[in-house]
């Protein structure tokens, strides 16, 4: 099965063209002191606000400081929420749906219940009120970004065990005497991992713009840790006289977003044809 | 609809108290004239010493008539009075986000599925993948830098003029208009990309079934087929995102009014936050709640409205 999704996903050349581009940006910020032109903390106040030019790529902010080197290193908070928010995001849903696919009638009732309100919720209210509260750091936003955006993937999950329930080989398994335990980690999640990894990769880019406001508005990432949001904020303060301040850490933003986007698609095409 | 209000608030309520710290704390920590006593005073007066259930069960009480508490700030008002002002402004603005996401993208959504492969779909779905990609508040922000700044047509923020009160009736509408264009535009983007989207393979669907290859066999005219047979069915599933897109607005619409600077809800709930102002967190909670609700409500009517079936049944 793998060899024919890969073959399948190297045939999508926009499939290829995000994977590289997110690699790269990967080992970029991994790398990146060993990377970056200048110190992204360092103020220079003999190069405050300098446009876009050959020893500065992309200018300086009101510091003196290399956006460049900011921006690489911003990379490191936005990959880093889409990895963990989205980890705990698909580890709640996976289990809470698992439980109301798997055991259905009063399980199935209260966790769907708990599905319909979360859904309700005007959630970016919820997260701005407890991030606040909690003091503004990564790990924070992280976990509570994760809490609020499980119920696609509960829903998935549920869906899926919900047709695999009657099929034979399940049947079959219970009448063997295998345990709930067996059943649903043996046969029902290696059925689900398609559409989980599918569904956990296209989540990736809502938790990297959650962030990003999150930070825009001055309640995520405190400076002077760059991330690609606070640095967003100070375009805005400095919109009349740096427009490289705005544009650059948004392009970073949209290209990262739309590279997750289209890697989700390409990975759900090649693992079923059928679709689209 | 009850049950889940009451399940919403009741989540709220919970994360809102529990997290650590008080509203107290403002007044104490940033102000050292504040007395312990006068401390002690503050949460007996909000209450904050009873047990969490009494807390609720007591501002449930008060929900019931309406009656959202005073708030935290130092001008104590009604917290309904507070939100009564602004929420035209937030629900105005997102009623015509949601208008112009609705005729645009649902035309745009057809042709692209009409010509499907072709270029005029692939242009969509390019201008789809990145209209999902863009980040709302810097769209605001390239925008203001181009509109505001760069050629000065728009207005930078707020909504309306200094020299408004001055202004004949026409001039006075003309004047909001042109504040709203920026805010209404920015939170219409990013609606308009998905929705676009679900029409186009809504109606690739549909364009597959029978009665569509029925309607062409008689001889009705292509547009006739596409935008009455076709277009009607297409848009059952379309209704329910109505209902779902509320929350990404009202929660798009503390971005955008900190960006503009424009008074509603957003910024209440922006303000109120900041402040550790819970009767007003709540309210506005609870308020986004109920648009969601009516949000629902509203597609499961339309839902009836456009087809018989569940009219019937």
């Amino acid at each position: 099965m793998w060899s024919r999704f890969l073959e399948r996903f190297l045939n999508n050349k926009l499939g290829v063209a995000a994977a590289i581009f997110l690699l790269i940006l990967f080992l970029a910020s991994w790398l990146a002191p060993w990377v970056v032109p200048y110190d992204p903390l360092a103020i220079n106040v003999k190069a405050v606000l300098l446009p876009p030019s050959f020893s500065h790529p992309l200018g300086t902010d009101t510091l003196g400081r290399d956006v460049l080197s900011r921006l690489i290193y911003g990379a490191r908070i936005s990959l880093l929420v889409g990895f963990v928010a989205v980890g705990i995001a698909t580890f709640i849903g996976t289990f809470l749906g698992a439980l109301a696919g798997y055991y259905g009638h009063f399980v199935d009732t209260i966790i769907m219940r708990l599905v319909d309100i979360m859904l309700c919720f005007p959630s970016f209210f919820l997260i701005l009120a407890v991030v606040t509260f909690l003091e503004p750091n990564i790990w924070n936003i992280m976990v509570v970004i994760g809490l609020t955006s499980w119920m696609g993937v509960a829903r998935l999950v549920r869906a899926e065990f919900l047709s695999l329930k009657e099929r034979e080989f399940v049947l079959a398994a219970r009448a063997l005497g295998a345990s709930d335990f067996h059943i649903i980690f043996h046969h029902f999640l290696p059925n689900a991992i398609a559409p989980i990894l599918v569904s956990a990769t296209l989540g990736i880019p809502g938790a990297i713009l959650t962030e990003a406001a999150l930070s825009f508005l001055g309640i995520g990432v405190q400076p002077p840790t760059p991330s690609w949001g606070n640095m967003l904020t100070l375009g805005k303060d400095n919109l009349e006289i740096a427009w490289w301040l705005s544009l650059f850490p948004g392009m970073a933003i949209l290209l990262t977003v739309l590279a997750y986007n289209l890697l989700g698609e390409a990975i759900r095409d090649a693992l079923d044809p059928r679709l689209d | 609809m009850i049950p889940l209000l009451l399940g919403i608030t009741l989540i709220s309520f919970a994360v809102i108290h529990l997290t650590p710290g008080s509203p107290t704390d403002i007044y104490t920590q940033f102000n050292p004239k504040v007395s312990p006593e006068f401390r002690q005073r503050l949460i007996k007066l909000y209450s904050l010493d009873k047990p969490l259930y009494i807390q609720y069960w007591m501002w449930l009480k008060k929900l019931a008539h309406l009656d959202f508490g005073r708030s935290f700030a130092p001008d104590a008002r009604p917290v309904w009075d507070k939100i009564k002002e602004r929420l035209p402004i937030t629900v105005g603005i997102n009623v015509l986000a949601m208008f112009f996401i609705f005729i645009i993208a649902i035309p745009l959504g057809v042709m692209a599925a009409v010509r499907h492969n072709r270029f005029f779909d692939k242009i969509t779905t390019i201008f789809v993948f990145i209209g999902y990609a863009t980040p709302g508040f810097w769209l605001a922000l390239l925008l203001m830098m181009l509109f505001g700044i760069k050629l000065g047509w728009l207005p930078l923020s707020g909504l309306k003029s200094l020299n408004y009160e001055s202004m004949s009736i026409l001039e006075k509408f003309g004047d909001i208009a042109k504040h709203l264009i920026l805010p209404v535009f920015v939170s219409a983007f990013g609606g308009l990309a998905g929705l676009s989207r679900f029409v186009r393979s809504s109606m690739l669907e549909v364009i597959r079934q029978d009665y569509v290859l029925t309607a062409r066999a008689k001889g009705l005219p292509e547009r006739v087929v596409i935008y009455k047979h076709a277009l009607k069915n297409a848009l059952l599933p379309v209704v329910t995102i109505l209902g779902l897109s509320v929350p990404g607005l009202i929660g798009g619409s503390v971005i955008f009014e900190s960006i503009f600077a424009i008074p509603g809800m957003g910024q209440l709930f922006y303000l109120s936050v900041m402040s550790r102002d819970y009767p007003t967190i709540m309210g506005c909670l609870v308020i986004g709640a109920v648009l969601t609700l009516l949000g629902n409500l509203l597609a499961d009517i339309s839902y009836a409205l456009v087809d018989p079936r569940i009219r019937v049944g």
